[in-house]
């Protein structure tokens, strides 16, 4: 029947056109990570010598070593990490509480509230960079980590309670009533059924907010100064500004800034994608 | 204001069924009230505290060692004289046009073509979204890789035989914006992208089959069918790129930190060297004022949206 294969001819041709057009933007979307893969393992002296984007000649992993010793990575790996962990474990406590109290009781004011804080997360971080240094300095942790943990609990907390407020206000009143029959307070009902059933939410924020705190740059070179206290984003500009034209300890250097967000992307994908759309206010 | 004041209707979901506001207090848990004041005073303390100092110090001259001195609106009289400033003001408008109206079209177009459930979708997907884990800063090192003399690009162009094109596109007082700009696209698109495919995702295909059955072509669909449907998607990206572009600093501070010249200089970058390298902290906190008004409309309208919605 002639009719039938023009419509599989058309169906597969639109199948080829599909893959060849989204092939070709993920190729173009990917060559850039193959780049400075590549050049993170080549040697100095290829570069040197046949220039950055010439073809590779050269394999060495002594640019990962130089960038993670030298370089002082390992010490921003860490602090950052010292700063990512805490700051996305509090700020999710601290914010399914607010969520929690303003979703689930009837406090004045508490539209008021939540909007209040959600517009502070709003708010263009450079009005508040001047006096969040001073404040850090008044408060004796100007260039120490904590520093940097407050602001981003503080700055950030707003924008989780907003979205885990309208997550858990979708939880069916029964449930909450049933617990206070059986004479749960407020912590239980909070501890042993509000929160586990916010999981989703809590799962796909976490995901988010580590990517967030892990890539900040701008809170950090506001609160902090020593070289030994940066965190890996900006410890990135300043292996820049050590290995000049060094491209390939450069380049060895964003691979290892960007693998931890890489490795948490990879294995919670689809809370990720949740996430960006859970804070999408529609 | 008038929004965020606006009468209470009746509470759902409280235990204490409704009750007047003053006894509602009384029935509220203090366990509860704290749950709130923790957090608020967290918040209070790091953005709404210094949020008000910021705008006082606008209004004074401040080196950040001496008291600041009160000089009313002498610093936005002196933006008028200041011309960094307007030309950071003209970028950063430009930066929004192009880096938000770009990264919205080509959002929208990679999620129409990703959109379809096919084999396959998942890895192009995950390619696109790849770069927005990315810190800003990583990827601006990537391309400024790419942008150097002996680098891909001009490689690529020497290839194409488009040699006369080799530039040093950060080192260029007219290129050095564009350049930024791609960077920043290269990272936004895949996060526009996803919001986009969740928008297209909600549509009734019930609303494609009634359009198809009336004879509208693809375009028709797309032009009656699918925009109408993502009017709120679109206002959630608008919200979303207004407020990241007057944010965008990352990207611009490690590849050019504003130069050459002030030639990628933004209102953000602008700020910052003000105020932390030359030390003039009054004026770097009115230049801060100024993107805070910028942003004001996009905030309120997100926080109407948002108080609608929780409702």
């Amino acid at each position: 029947m002639p009719g039938t294969s023009t419509a599989l001819r058309r169906r597969r041709a639109a199948t080829a056109g599909f893959h060849l057009g989204a092939g070709t933007l993920a190729i173009l979307w990917l060559l850039p990570i193959a780049l400075v893969l590549v050049t993170s393992l080549r040697s100095f002296d290829d570069i040197a010598a046949h220039g950055l984007g010439s073809w590779p000649r050269s394999f060495t992993l002594g640019n990962f070593r130089q960038a993670w010793v030298d370089g002082g990575q390992q010490r921003a790996l860490i602090n950052s990490l010292i700063v990512t962990v805490p700051c996305v474990l509090v700020t999710l406590i601290l914010a399914a509480m607010a969520a929690f109290a303003l979703s689930r009781y009837a406090l004045p004011f508490r539209r008021a509230l939540l909007l209040l804080m959600l517009g502070g997360n709003l708010l263009p971080p450079q009005i508040l960079l001047i006096p969040v240094s001073k404040l850090s300095e008044l408060l004796g942790v100007y260039d120490t980590l904590p520093a940097l943990i407050g602001v981003q609990i503080g700055f950030g907390v707003g924008f989780y309670v907003f979205v885990l407020h309208g997550f858990m206000r979708a939880i069916p009143p029964e449930i909450q009533q049933a617990a206070v029959v059986d004479g749960a307070g407020p912590w239980q009902l909070f501890w042993r059924i509000i929160l586990p059933l916010t999981r989703p939410a809590l799962a796909a924020l976490s995901a988010l907010s580590f990517t967030w705190i892990f890539n900040d740059l701008l809170w950090a070179i506001t609160v902090l100064r020593s070289d030994t206290n940066m965190p890996i984003t900006a410890a990135l500009i300043g292996l820049q500004g050590q290995y000049v034209s060094m491209w390939n300890v450069i380049a060895a250097g964003s691979v290892i800034a960007a693998a931890p967000t890489v490795a948490v992307f990879l294995r919670f994908q689809r809370h990720f994608v949740a996430g960006l759309n859970l804070g999408a206010v529609k | 204001m008038a929004v965020l004041t606006a009468p209470e209707r009746k509470a759902q979901a409280s235990s204490p069924p409704r009750r007047g506001r003053a006894r509602s207090i009384h029935a509220t848990p203090p366990l509860v009230l704290a749950f709130v004041l923790v957090p608020l005073l967290a918040e209070a303390l790091w953005v709404f505290w210094p949020a008000i100092q910021g705008f006082y110090l606008a209004l004074t001259r401040w080196d950040g060692v001496s008291a600041p001195r009160f000089i009313g609106l002498d610093n936005f009289r002196e933006m008028a004289h200041d011309d960094v400033f307007r030309s950071a003001a003209g970028h950063t408008v430009l930066w929004l046009l192009l880096f938000g109206g770009l990264s919205a079209l080509l959002g929208l177009g990679a999620a129409l073509l990703l959109q379809q459930e096919r084999r396959g979708v998942g890895f192009y997907r995950a390619a696109l979204f790849l770069p927005v884990v990315f810190s800003l800063v990583a990827t601006a090192l990537v391309w400024q890789a790419i942008y150097q003399p002996d680098g891909v690009l001009n490689q690529l162009l020497q290839s194409l035989g488009l040699g006369s094109l080799r530039h040093a596109w950060l080192a260029d007082q007219d290129t050095a914006l564009y350049a930024v700009i791609v960077p920043a696209l290269w990272r936004q698109i895949g996060y526009v992208m996803v919001l986009y495919v969740a928008g297209l995702k909600g549509i009734d295909p019930a609303l494609y089959e009634a359009a198809k059955v009336d004879g509208a072509g693809p375009w028709q669909r797309f032009r009656h069918v699918t925009l109408p449907q993502l009017r709120s998607v679109n206002a959630v990206v608008l919200s979303v790129i207004i407020i990241d572009s007057l944010r965008s600093f990352d990207v611009v501070w490690s590849l050019t930190r504003g130069g050459p010249y002030h030639s990628s200089e933004l209102l953000s970058t602008y700020m910052y060297s003000t105020a932390f390298q030359s030390l003039r902290l009054g004026y770097g906190s009115a230049l801060a004022v100024v993107i805070f008004v910028l942003a004001f409309g996009v905030i309120c309208s997100y926080l109407v949206r948002a108080f609608r919605e929780a409702d």
